[in-house]
């Protein structure tokens, strides 16, 4: 069994003292961020992108992993708790895990949403180890042609499934496209959008663009409301969970590892689409649809599986295509082109030990957080009550080390502060920074792929729709988009996003 | 009869065209090239003429379609924040870390509504330190820590 012997090859990897070490303490940071509200898994990847770079690349991604399902783990807990998603993803927990908590149920809701996750990781391990080979041998026959109309299928996707305006969205996306030219044209040699900085011909620092982006403006835009501590619900008497309670959440954990596992590969999927997707489904398959949100335990169960098999499985993508599908894989290519790994399917074939102790560590992962947030959950209620004002500081400087430290050159830092500026503003006007940060990556990547396809045919754009994958993947960009438009369509995708 | 109806759509609209103008004019100085052979200054182009004519959709929209909430610009917490950093990178080299570290710390806790100083003073200072402890003596960033005519 080859897909045995390579999960074999992973663990080996994943238990190696210092892996073991940096996946807990990515579980850690994850599960840290995840509970307190206001901080997202992308800037705090951004702020310790920095510490990784003295480690082994697979140690690095391990930890940056780590940081990312642990997020979509810790968010349930101020959720149920304290009626406040720590995380996107967990918005839609806050519906019926806070009910559940108001009526004494708190351990129940917490276990279930701990090992309902921990199922959902587990089956969405193996779903990678045994789909992303294929997908890479697949990848491995792609020309430049293909890339290319991938990638735009990539970033139609990722614009169809982002909240709120759709042309905004497109906006956002193509602008990051733009940023991506900034700095030395591979083919030319030529300085573009440089303005003569010598810091510029690199292009834009990412991880400082990052953290100017998410951080600096996300800090902004909390500021304004005052954020109150909610009220912790009290009694979290015991973590189990009756028998009833039991049978009433196992089909809806298996129904959301299968959601989790089917959206978490779509481009601008993973955990929060996952988690919302789930929900709707486990309410229409209700007999009493009436239950939901007063305390329904498979509106607990459902989607905090989904938002942990989503958060796993937007990994396919970034591993075997080298195309990430959300902000944080976004971020994870960043990380390994700063380790001198190029992504794409070739990653599978040359580090192989990369990708396998990747995957097998997820599996490790999920086990230390349901110690984390089961027997250890005191010790994260106990962090809530530490007040915004005192945290926000704390993370600012972070940040600011952490953009210098990306280069060790102060200019970085002022370009996390026009992008706090920028990102402020995108953050008033409703556009939504994560398309950017997409187009950003892909920018570079899709120039070059396009130039190579027209290399190769001569100048003929027609081969972009005579090969047949090319053409079959444009053609479902273009029919998205066209859904898109279509207001009818557009209606139900808002209701979807509404329900929290 | 109201001009703008939809300020967020409005500004957005004019915010993406500005940089669309901007991404055009600077790729005038960028060969174009043929389809065959593309230029360093073909896609750019490309973008930003998407950036203009979208842009300018998405303006003409804010005039028609009306918003449901006024839009509220709170620009003190946000000037406040991005100038603590400022600040510290000023300060970084001329005062060391353990300074500016406590500099960004007490001027950006007064962004918040609930702001105390000694509070922040002594948070400041405790972050300054372990700034210092962290980055500089554990991860070998190089800068320095105290002020240099402290000869350290």
């Amino acid at each position: 069994m080859e897909l045995l012997d390579n999960l074999l090859l992973g663990f080996s990897i994943a238990v190696t003292p210092a892996n073991l070490l940096y996946a807990f303490v990515g579980c850690v940071v994850g599960t840290l961020i995840g509970v307190l509200p206001g901080i997202g898994p992308v800037a705090t990847i951004a702020m310790l992108l920095p510490i990784t770079y003295g480690l082994e690349p697979v140690t690095a991604l391990i930890m940056l992993a780590g940081i990312y399902y642990g997020a979509s783990y810790g968010g349930s807990t101020t959720a149920i708790l304290v009626n406040l998603p720590g995380e996107m993803s967990s918005v839609i927990t806050v519906l019926d895990g806070h009910q559940m908590a108001k009526q004494g149920r708190a351990g129940a809701a917490l276990c279930v949403a701990a090992l309902g996750s921990f199922f959902a990781g587990t089956v969405s391990t193996m779903v990678i180890a045994a789909f992303a080979p294929p997908l890479a041998d697949l990848a491995l026959e792609f020309d430049a042609a293909e890339y290319f109309s991938l990638m735009v299928l990539g970033l139609v996707s990722a614009i169809a499934l982002a909240h709120g305006s759709v042309l905004k969205a497109i906006l956002m996306t193509v602008l990051g496209l733009l940023l991506g030219m900034v700095g030395t044209d591979v083919n030319s040699g030529m300085a573009r959008f440089s303005f003569d900085r010598p810091e510029l011909i690199d292009g834009i620092g990412f991880v400082a663009m990052t953290m100017g982006l998410f951080a600096f403006a996300e800090i902004a835009v909390n500021l304004e409301r005052t954020m109150r501590a909610g009220t912790i619900a009290d009694g979290i008497s015991s973590l189990w969970i009756t028998w009833k309670e039991f049978k009433q959440s196992f089909a809806a954990v298996l129904r959301g590892s299968a959601v989790g596992s089917m959206l978490g590969i779509l481009p601008g999927g993973g955990a929060t689409l996952s988690a919302f997707a789930s929900y709707t489904l486990e309410k229409k398959l209700s007999k009493d649809p009436s239950r939901f949100g007063r305390g329904a335990i498979e509106g607990v169960a459902g989607p905090e599986s989904a938002n942990n098999a989503g958060a796993q499985i937007s990994f396919i993508p970034m591993l075997t295509l080298g195309i990430p599908s959300n902000a944080v894989m976004a971020l994870m290519v960043g990380a390994l082109i700063i380790h001198d790994i190029q992504p794409g399917p070739q990653i599978m074939t040359k580090t192989p030990d990369l990708f396998w102790g990747l995957v097998a560590s997820m599996w490790v992962g999920n086990a230390m957080l349901v110690i984390l947030n089961l027997p250890l959950i005191g010790i994260w209620v106990k962090l809530l009550s530490v007040p915004y004002r005192i945290l926000y500081p704390v993370i600012l400087l972070c940040c600011a080390i952490g953009a210098y430290s990306a280069n060790n050159n102060m200019f970085d830092v002022w370009v996390a502060i026009v992008f706090g500026f920028l990102g402020y503003i995108f953050l008033k006007l409703e556009c939504e920074p994560a398309p950017l940060l997409l187009g950003y990556i892909l920018g570079p990547m899709l120039e070059e792929n396009l130039r190579r396809a027209l290399v190769l045919s001569r100048g003929d754009y027609t081969v972009f729709f005579t090969r047949p994958i090319s053409s079959a993947m444009l053609l479902l960009a273009l029919g998205l988009l066209v859904l898109m438009v279509v207001p009818a369509i557009r209606a139900k995708r808002e209701t979807v996003f509404q329900e929290s | 009869m109201q001009l703008i109806r939809n300020p967020r759509d409005f500004y957005a609209g004019l915010l993406f065209v500005a940089f669309g103008v901007v991404a055009l004019v600077f790729a005038q100085s960028y060969p174009l090239g043929t389809a065959s052979r593309m230029g360093p200054g073909y896609f750019p182009r490309v973008l930003g003429i998407l950036l203009v004519s979208l842009g300018a959709l998405q303006t003409l929209i804010g005039m028609r379609r009306k918003s449901g909430f006024p839009l509220e610009w709170h620009w003190r917490p946000l000037f406040i924040l991005l100038a603590s950093v400022a600040l510290f990178i000023v300060l970084t080299t001329w005062l060391g870390l353990i300074v500016s570290a406590l500099v960004l710390v007490f001027i950006s806790s007064a962004a918040s509504a609930e702001f105390r100083w000694k509070e922040a003073l002594i948070a400041g200072a405790a972050q300054g330190v372990a700034a210092a402890a962290l980055f500089v003596w554990g991860l070998g960033l190089p800068l320095p820590v105290w002020p240099p005519f402290f000869g350290g």
